[in-house]
């Protein structure tokens, strides 16, 4: 029942270790150029599987502010002014706005991993384009065929 | 309710992860690999990181698709593998 319970709460990191591993094998067994660069993007996105599972919380929503967290603390600290002005005594409520961070997800590792797509999506442009003159100079994208050719002399 | 969803899902991406990379024809390669970016995307929604979810059906899925078809069209089409 403990193994089970590792596994169920926790399964997005083994699934994570599977995905990564299959991309591993294709970059490194597959002998067809464009089955590697297949192979990179799963890997590629395995780990941005990881990253986004650590930000996740139990329970949480998205974090965007709704409008009332932000303009609702506003108004209170507006009418805590005018009535506190009365008596003379000014208190600061700037610190009065409630948000409470176990609401929302860490959107840090979001961010980081915008920029982890992007640059993934640039490496199989790169990786295809080469892919592409290697085709129009060995007349291949078969890895062993274009290494015979290169050991031949072409 | 939602760890549910979230293991039909998983198991959908190794299931499309292994096709993708097993299956002859390159250009229905480039398709399950397009599917397999989109079921990715889904997980990211479900698990609240909404942004990447949709620069991944953008980007990772619509993009890396499109590239993945434009060059399997200009060289060949099948694989030895």
């Amino acid at each position: 029942m403990e193994i089970f319970e590792a596994i169920s709460t926790k399964i997005n990191y083994w699934v994570y270790i599977v995905i990564m591993m299959i991309g591993l094998y294709a970059m490194i067994a597959k002998n067809n150029m464009i089955k590697k660069l297949i192979g990179m993007s799963i890997f590629q996105t395995a780990i941005i599987l990881f990253y986004v599972s650590i930000g996740v919380k139990e329970g949480a929503t998205i974090p965007i502010l709704y409008h009332d967290q932000v303009h609702g603390a506003h108004d209170d600290h507006h009418e805590a002014d005018t009535s506190h002005g009365e008596n003379g005594v000014v208190e600061s409520h700037a610190t009065d706005i409630h948000i409470n961070p176990d609401e929302f997800t860490n959107p840090l590792v979001h961010v980081l991993m915008l920029t982890a797509i992007v640059v993934g999506v640039s490496t199989l442009g790169v990786g295809l384009a080469i892919t592409q003159k290697l085709h129009r100079e060995y007349g291949s994208i078969e890895e062993h065929e274009i290494l015979e050719l290169i050991k031949s002399g072409k | 309710m939602i760890w549910i969803f979230d293991s039909i899902i998983l198991i959908f991406l190794v299931v499309t992860a292994i096709i993708s990379l097993q299956v002859k024809d390159l250009l229905s390669a480039a398709m399950i690999f397009g599917v397999y970016s989109f079921l990715m995307c889904l997980l990211w929604a479900g698990m609240a990181a909404v942004d990447v979810a949709f620069t991944e059906a953008a980007v990772g899925a619509g993009v890396s698709a499109v590239f993945l078809i434009a060059t399997v069209l200009r060289t060949s089409r099948r694989s030895s593998d």
